[in-house]
């Protein structure tokens, strides 16, 4: 096998450093979009079985390639999961006609999926999803300023949403744009100033150093139990997740921002909405729950093997899993929130709660110094 | 009516209550779906609903006991069907006789379009033979409009045995004492 390694070990040891790390770095992208991508779609797989289990059906449970019918006993029960529900949807959404309306603006019309659904991505290069493999640390961008870059991304999703309200030209739509502009400021505040305290505790806003300090001291939702609670109640109204689903409200704006849109346009909007959801799971994860970090059997220390660090990476990944399938459990459970509900809980409740709480965590800190 | 609004404690206002009772129910409802098989669906193709008595499917023919056409080719139906869903080809005067004794004729050919029938259950109402009736079958479904007009020999197949009187069995011994004095039956 060494003549077909060594020429490409040759070639790569010859670029330079830049090179390298560029090669790298879009090898590390290329991998966690993928991944993003794949856990997107068994998102909605999950959501519609739990909202089936929830609702008393059985859900998804009929979609099989054709030779499943001829494997004998794993075929039955994975058509039965609805395994491959997510593999029919992307291939609906790709087959079917990219219909534009006749009213609407074309321009912003075609531009809002696309910056509804490039923030969503960004998100996530600052997220460290593993400790290291090799020599190569398991985060896309190591940013010293990790946290404000997301706040920065994060807040440009509402641009595609707002945009897409716009450019329909119709009044649910456009109803839609207007409460997600309303409700994301709001929301960005509280959420913004319930970290504070987080890194008033960490003493950094790099991300993969705040885990570090977790690894020591322990997770940081002990010490900022209300911080989390804002930061997770914001988030929903973040990714207009229910309760906080206005912008999208099927009962009473028809489907809200993307009422217009059809095919992949749709799904890009569909893929921005549970990419958000990743990425604020992810976030949440590495903020609150120690990132890629388990407290026993030294999972803690950053992997000398493979294997470790690919162990650290599905920790990661089954931490986001759990917040992901609380975000999709509180969808079937809650009624939305009334407009000015949101804005009074948004206003007169968290941002209050909020400064508060940084205020506490600030006197406690002050006093133990 | 006034519904009297009670201001809401200081406890119920921070949603909690409200929040622990949603994850109780849906909770509920999912434990009970997954592992206790408390379904309310029913998975169609395989499981089917079973229609109450009365219910008006789609109408076929019947055969009697013995496995005869009951159809006599009087009509009735045709001309009495409001969607113009059923047509009769009638034997003729040369045509072909009945498949059983006493009976005059039988249709030559019997065809119901279901993309007509509208299952009002006049054919049915009208029949002088009890020959044909609205039986339990909802799921008519086809490829080409031509699969929904079902012929003579489909119906009676999917018709079965009616066990209702037979009306003509006995009508050559009844002619016959007639003539008798005095009258038996």
């Amino acid at each position: 096998m060494d003549f077909i390694f060594n020429p490409i070990v040759n070639l790569y040891n010859g670029l330079s450093p830049t090179l390298q790390f560029t090669l790298w770095s879009l090898v590390k992208i290329a991998i966690a979009i993928g991944v993003l991508h794949a856990i997107a779609a068994y998102a909605v797989l999950v959501e519609r079985k739990v909202s089936a289990w929830i609702q008393d059906r059985v859900g998804p449970n009929r979609v099989a390639p054709p030779f499943m019918k001829y494997v004998p006993i794993l075929g039955p029960i994975l058509t039965r999961m609805g395994i491959f529900q997510p593999l029919a949807d992307g291939l609906k959404f790709m087959l079917k006609e990219d219909f534009t309306p006749s009213g609407v603006r074309k321009a912003y019309f075609w531009l809002a999926p696309a910056l509804a659904v490039i923030p969503s991505l960004l998100v996530i290069a600052v997220i460290p999803f593993g400790s290291q493999m090799g020599n190569q640390k398991m985060v896309i961008a190591d940013l010293n300023v990790g946290i404000l870059y997301t706040f920065g991304i994060v807040s440009l999703g509402v641009y595609g949403i707002v945009l897409a309200g716009y450019a329909a030209n119709s009044k649910y739509p456009f109803l839609g744009g207007i409460r997600s502009s309303a409700q994301m400021i709001s929301y960005e505040i509280a959420m913004g100033m319930s970290v504070i305290p987080v890194f008033l505790i960490a003493g950094n806003l790099n991300l993969s150093q705040i885990i570090g300090w977790q690894t020591s001291h322990g997770w940081l939702v002990m010490y900022a139990p209300l911080s989390f609670i804002i930061f997770l109640i914001a988030s929903f109204a973040e990714t207009n997740r229910t309760p906080f689903d206005l912008p999208e409200a099927e009962t009473e704006l028809v489907g809200g921002y993307h009422t217009e849109y059809g095919s992949m346009k749709f799904a890009l909007f569909f893929l921005a909405e549970y990419s958000n959801m990743v990425a604020t799971s992810g976030m949440m994860v590495t903020l609150f729950f120690g990132g890629w970090t388990l407290p026993f059997w030294g999972l803690d220390q950053p992997a000398h093997s493979l294997g470790i660090g690919v162990l650290q990476i599905l920790i990661f990944l089954a931490k986001l899993c759990v917040l992901m399938v609380l975000f999709i459990w509180v969808r079937w459970m809650w009624p939305r929130f009334r407009y000015d509900q949101l804005m009074d809980l948004g206003w007169r409740r968290f941002v209050p709660l909020a400064l508060a709480n940084i205020l506490v965590t600030a006197i406690i800190l002050w006093m133990k110094s | 009516m006034i519904v009297n609004r009670k201001p809401l404690t200081f406890w119920e206002k921070l949603y909690l209550p409200a929040i622990i009772g949603g994850l109780k129910v849906t909770m509920r409802h999912a434990w009970g779906t997954l592992f206790q098989g408390k379904k309310v669906t029913m998975e169609y193709p395989e499981q089917k609903w079973t229609v109450p008595e009365g219910y008006r499917g789609a109408p076929y023919l019947v055969k009697d006991q013995e496995g005869n056409t009951k159809c006599v080719s009087c009509q009735l139906c045709e001309f009495v069907c409001p969607p113009k869903a059923i047509r009769i080809t009638p034997p003729g005067p040369a045509g072909q006789l009945a498949d059983r004794s006493n009976a005059e004729k039988m249709p030559e050919e019997f065809e119901i379009n279901f993309l007509r029938c509208i299952y009002c259950g006049l054919c049915q109402e009208v029949c002088p033979e009890e020959a044909i009736f609205l039986q339990k079958d909802y799921s008519i479904t086809g490829l080409t409009r031509q699969e929904f007009i079902y012929d003579k020999e489909k119906l009676l197949a999917l018709g079965g045995i009616s066990p209702g009187i037979q009306k003509w069995k006995n009508k050559l011994e009844e002619a016959k004492e007639q003539e008798t004095f005095p009258v038996k039956v």
